[in-house]
């Protein structure tokens, strides 16, 4: 066979198995709209669940899916970035640096079910949290920690060394550097992976299954002790656990919480995107 | 000099602080991962009073609710083996193949929307994915094959494929990218073609980052949880055929936690579980990134 044939039928070859795996992704958004659309309405997103979750909305989910969030952000921020500060400013290539390293790969590879395992050993059981949303939050927040690590690694390696080589040489301390004359700079980057982190808790189940998640409360949540529902928990179970929902609310269900994530996955593209394009160095 | 002392030993000792506290940060991963398999063998090891470890790791029959309960998980470990395996024939060709052409064919414009697409593709959570895997592939197969049900390990398979492409592709990508300009300029200058620069070089020099890259992928689809739980089909028995129901380990976890009794059996032997996932995955990610540092050096 000629080189150049080979070539074509090559291309050709790879050209269609890239389709083959970005296809997909279209026609999973492109069903879930379709379906899903007609249920979206004030009232879906507003109102608690009615006659066994097949009427009214899901009020409740996405209040819980938002709590849930929130405190796994605060959580795993401060936590993160200081954890990456250590890494990038403070730390010299060590054997401790490099457990640490090996360390964030392991997290980012543990099973998210085996998170719920932990949390439900841990924050439930050991710590009597119960139940709760402080236990759901702190297993979502340690499962998103290498998440935040890495990406305010990459922002923090990415500041030019001269910037702190100016800093120091005016008497800057090395926190004082590092507050003033790195952070400010790497701070995009680092709320990109914040964003990042966000999206993917919001769309974790298996993490929350066994330590917050409820299959259906009549009252929203009043402390962090509560149980409360949560938007990819409550889309299993209408999915699976309850026979005869309808299509309608299921679909719904699918989309807002795809729409939720989706539009923090893009929001931090875009962050990343001016970053890059306003980046001076 | 003498007024400006006191505030020089006050900035020392707040430098020092903020040292001790960051450090503390950083080392919180090294800290989680050791808790992590704590408790995961602080709760788990219980089962162990009542079952032989071969008896649980070989035994071919997981019936935790019978009297006397029968915790044996290799109908599990089959059943994660199979779809791991089912997953990574289609995922691992079909990977790396996009991320060759992504990296090394496709014009700069539409590499940029396929790695969006890729992007997205990772950030869809698994139980939306598991729901329309339920709904859209489950007939199919069905019909297909005509099946009684179409949740079977196939399905699985082909869900976690798609889960697994994301990790495949980019990193088998970033590891064709990292390889050295001058080694596609030699081969051009030697007469090659884009097509035989790609694969018989680029690929080849890129082989250590790209099974890293495979090897992460697995790791992600034996720990999917709640996709694989959705549309498998639930039946903890040993299959005879990928067009059977299977049970993996994950949605074994999922599926039967709540059912237990804190500190019972059951639940310890689901913390086994649990700790048998974590040997798994910390073998494969720490080797995966043995080569991914491999290739990072050459």
């Amino acid at each position: 066979m000629n080189v150049r044939t080979q070539q074509r039928i090559a291309i050709s070859v790879l050209f269609t198995c890239t389709v083959l795996v970005v296809l997909p992704v279209l026609l999973i958004l492109a069903i879930i709209t379709y379906k899903g659309a007609p249920a979206l309405s004030w009232e879906f997103l507003s109102a608690m669940p009615e006659g066994g979750m097949n009427a009214g909305g899901i009020f409740p989910a996405i209040l819980g899916t938002l709590y849930l969030v929130g405190g796994a952000i605060l959580v795993a921020v401060p936590l993160g970035v200081l954890s990456a500060i250590y890494l990038v400013e403070y730390s010299k290539d060590n054997a401790v640096s490099r457990l640490i390293k090996l360390a964030i790969v392991n997290l980012a590879g543990v099973p998210s079910v085996v998170y719920g395992l932990f949390g439900l050993g841990i924050f439930v059981i050991f710590f009597g949290f119960g139940v709760s949303i402080l236990s759901g939050s702190l297993t979502l927040g340690i499962m998103i920690l290498p998440v935040i690590i890495t990406a305010s690694r990459e922002a923090l390696e990415s500041v030019p060394r001269s910037f702190r080589m100016v800093s120091f040489s005016l008497g800057a301390s090395r926190w004082q550097t590092i507050r003033y004359a790195v952070l400010p700079h790497a701070l995009p980057g680092i709320l990109t992976g914040t964003i990042l982190g966000l999206g993917r808790a919001s769309g974790e189940t298996a993490p929350i299954l066994f330590t917050v998640a409820a299959f259906y409360l009549p009252t929203l949540p009043e402390s962090v002790f509560d149980q409360t529902m949560a938007l990819p928990y409550h889309l299993y179970v209408i999915s699976t656990q309850v026979p005869g929902i309808h299509e309608e609310i299921r679909y719904g269900t699918a989309l807002v919480l795809l729409l939720l994530v989706l539009i923090l996955n893009l929001a931090a593209i875009i962050l990343r995107y001016q970053f890059r394009k306003k980046k001076r160095w | 000099m003498h007024q400006t002392r006191p505030s020089v030993t006050l900035r020392k000792i707040r430098e020092w602080c903020i040292e001790r506290v960051i450090f503390l940060c950083g080392i919180t991963s090294i800290v989680i991962v050791v808790l992590i398999f704590l408790f995961l063998l602080k709760e788990g090891l219980a089962v162990f009073r009542h079952v032989g470890l071969l008896q649980f790791l070989l035994g071919k029959s997981w019936y935790p609710i019978s009297d006397p309960p029968q915790f044996g998980v290799l109908p599990l470990v089959i059943g994660s083996v199979l779809v791991t395996l089912g997953a990574a024939a289609i995922s691992v060709p079909l990977g790396v193949a996009s991320a060759l052409y992504i990296a090394e064919i496709a014009p700069r414009r539409i590499k940029e929307i396929l790695k969006a697409g890729i992007e997205l593709l990772a950030a869809i959570p698994s139980v939306v994915i598991g729901f329309i895997g339920m709904v859209t592939l489950g007939p199919v197969i069905k019909s297909v094959f005509h099946l009684s049900t179409g949740l079977t390990a196939l399905t699985g398979s082909i869900t976690l494929a798609f889960m697994a492409m994301p990790t495949i592709v980019s990193i088998a990508e970033d590891a064709i990218t990292a390889v050295p300009r001058q080694y596609r300029e030699a081969a051009a200058a030697m007469g090659a073609t884009q097509w035989q620069t790609t694969w018989r070089i680029v690929a080849y020099a890129a082989r250590p980052g790209m099974l890293a890259a495979v090897m992460l992928g697995l790791g992600r689809v034996i720990g999917e949880t709640m996709a694989v739980m959705m549309v498998t089909g639930n039946a903890a028995l040993i299959p005879h055929s990928i067009l059977q129901p299977v049970r993996t380990l994950t949605a074994t976890i999922a599926a039967e936690m709540g059912e237990t009794v804190q500190g019972g059996d059951h639940y310890a032997a689901l913390f086994a579980i649990g700790i048998v996932l974590f040997v798994i995955t910390f073998a494969i990610n720490g080797i995966a990134d043995l080569y991914l540092h491999r290739t990072t050096r050459g």
